[in-house]
């Protein structure tokens, strides 16, 4: 007497089957659901501005003239952005991470800290502009210039940083921090002639992700107070100044009264995406080049 | 009369290698060592004197502590927090254990090779030159020499001299191995613990490590840990037989291998277990 019967077996074989192909069709328009939003989405944004990206309108200063207005300002606004979030998450991630790997012995206290800069990664950003609001530009009273905006989007994006530099760091094998040890070498040296370098590549994919997302956020900013009026370009951390999402923002809000700005804002946001685009490949090409190295 | 001098001076060294052969020094002396991971004891009573300008090999089954103890030598076992020692360990006669003794002031003189060869991910001359330096050498020609000597000294000079500059992975594991080993004699140590050194190695590899441990022994003391027995049986002058955290049998390696005073020396070297 078998216990698999053939012919019960036969019987189900054609259900089962069905769901296998329907397992997968199901799953591949998960994935296209997603990649036809995109699609759309750039279609839409793309159309409405052909016409409206030229030099003119890279190179000019903001106007209330359709015909003239430009995104110089916000373009060197998102630079100067960059300059300060980068030095600083940079400074207080990598901190945060090779403390926490390396020196933080695996206690209470560490779990904790660590389930906080997650919980940190999950606080909406508006939060985050109202901390800014409150701390930087009132009670440090630097008003919204730069260094407000930047050190506002470096608390943002740092448990972004923080947690890609703690992999990085703890991707490092502990036989090359031994080898280095064994040689005498103290804590600190091996950190910055062992640990640092190998984990670069990672802790800079972290960095570059981080920056990107700051420079396509727009709630802090408002927030903070950036202002929606013509002001000079910026040439320092304590001018004020916009970012391309800022300003796709006004535009759209203001579309109501000047049709043309809702093409404005659409070659804006193709500018801004042509650049996101540009530091994540940068991002991946890092990863790619120095993916296993041990 | 310079000739005559370098005779004489001859004659001296080897009257006082004769005399030193009879008297060896000691490097090491551990004292009612005991160690416990968390709530285990990995070592038991460990009393052992190990002499200078010998190989000692410690052999064992697999968890025996053999490893635990080569690692308490250099006090990298403290890179296990749960660790907790009790005893003396005693390098050139002061307690390593001792909170006072600076860990990295040990492991400038007691250099490791580890199990799995663990080059730098840098350049061949990167890896050689990287002790000189965390020691504070910055002079380029000195480095030069150190590396060049150093990779000498571990029998690789001749493989490596054309491609310094080249990364360290592009080597195969034996060479690697021995760019470790040319790695911690950059930093000229006083003794060498090495921690089953040849078990990654192919046949061919083993033997090039083990004449090199021959060779570095007339000016190093080597620790070798192995679960090869006859390697064991080959290069070491003493061998040390550890069961459970304890030392069975610990005396020179001709007797321990041809006339094993304890049963269970006799059964672990025959075969009969491990």
């Amino acid at each position: 007497m078998k216990y698999v019967d053939a012919a019960q077996v036969q019987k189900k074989m054609g259900t089962r089957l069905l769901a296998n192909k329907l397992a997968k069709n199901l799953f591949f328009l998960s994935t296209l659901f997603g990649l036809i939003v995109l699609v759309i989405l750039i279609y839409r944004v793309v159309a409405q501005s052909i016409g409206w990206i030229d030099a003119d309108f890279i190179f000019n200063k903001l106007s209330t003239d359709p015909e003239k207005a430009g995104i110089m300002g916000a373009i060197l606004g998102t630079l100067w952005l960059m300059a300060v979030v980068a030095p600083v998450t940079m400074v207080l991630g990598v901190g945060t991470a090779i403390y926490l790997e390396e020196y933080a012995k695996k206690s209470r206290l560490q779990g904790f800290i660590q389930t906080n800069i997650s919980n940190l990664a999950g606080v909406p950003s508006v939060v985050f502009g109202i901390l800014g609001l409150t701390v930087f530009a009132r009670a440090l009273d630097l008003g919204s210039v730069v260094l407000a905006g930047g050190l506002t989007m470096a608390l943002l994006v740092l448990p972004v940083v923080v947690v890609a530099s703690q992999e990085a760091i703890r991707a490092v094998p502990q036989y090359l921090r031994e080898a280095s040890y064994g040689m005498g070498a103290t804590k600190w040296q091996t950190i910055k002639n062992i640990v640092l370098p190998a984990s670069l590549p990672g802790i800079l994919t972290g960095v570059i992700l981080a920056l990107s997302r700051a420079i396509g956020e727009t709630a802090p900013l408002v927030v903070i107070g950036i202002p929606a009026l013509l002001i000079p370009l910026p040439d320092g951390v304590l001018d004020k100044f916009t970012i391309l999402p800022v300003q796709v923002y006004y535009w759209t809000t203001d579309s109501a009264l000047v049709a043309e700005y809702a093409n404005l804002a659409a070659a804006t946001i193709v500018i801004l995406l042509i650049v996101l685009f540009a530091m994540n490949s940068v991002a991946i090409l890092i990863r790619n080049k120095f993916q296993k190295r041990f | 009369m310079a000739v005559l001098t370098m005779t004489e001076t001859k004659g001296k060294l080897a009257e006082e290698q004769e005399f030193s052969q009879a008297e060896k020094k000691i490097v090491y002396g551990t004292k009612d060592l005991n160690l416990w991971y968390g709530g285990d004891q990995a070592l038991k009573n460990i009393n052992l004197d190990i002499y200078e300008n010998e190989v000692t090999a410690i052999i064992g089954p697999s968890g025996c502590g053999k490893s635990t103890y080569i690692k308490t030598l250099n006090r990298m076992v403290e890179l296990i927090p749960v660790v907790r020692v009790s005893g003396e360990i005693l390098y050139r006669e002061r307690n390593i254990l001792d909170r006072s003794y600076k860990v990295e002031d040990l492991r400038t003189n007691v250099g490791m090779v580890f199990q799995k060869p663990n080059p730098f991910p840098k350049s061949i001359y990167e890896n050689v030159a990287y002790g000189p330096k965390i020691h504070g050498i910055r002079d380029k020609k000195i480095l030069n020499e150190i590396v060049e000597k150093s990779l000498r000294g571990a029998a690789i000079w001749d493989e490596v001299k054309d491609r310094l500059n080249e990364n360290a992975y592009g080597l195969s594991g034996g060479q690697q191995q021995r760019l470790c080993i040319a790695r911690a004699l950059a930093i000229e140590p006083d003794v060498i613990l090495m921690d089953e050194p040849t078990s990654a190695l192919d046949p061919i590899s083993t033997l090039k490590v083990e004449e090199l441990v021959q060779e570095l022994k007339k000016d190093i003391s080597i620790i070798i840990v192995t679960h090869n027995m006859q390697q064991a049986a080959r290069i070491s002058d003493r061998t040390a037989f550890f069961l459970n955290g304890e030392v069975v049998e610990y005396t020179n390696t001709n007797s321990i291998f041809s006339n094993p005073s304890d049963k269970r020396t006799e059964d672990y070297i025959t075969g009969r277990f491990g």
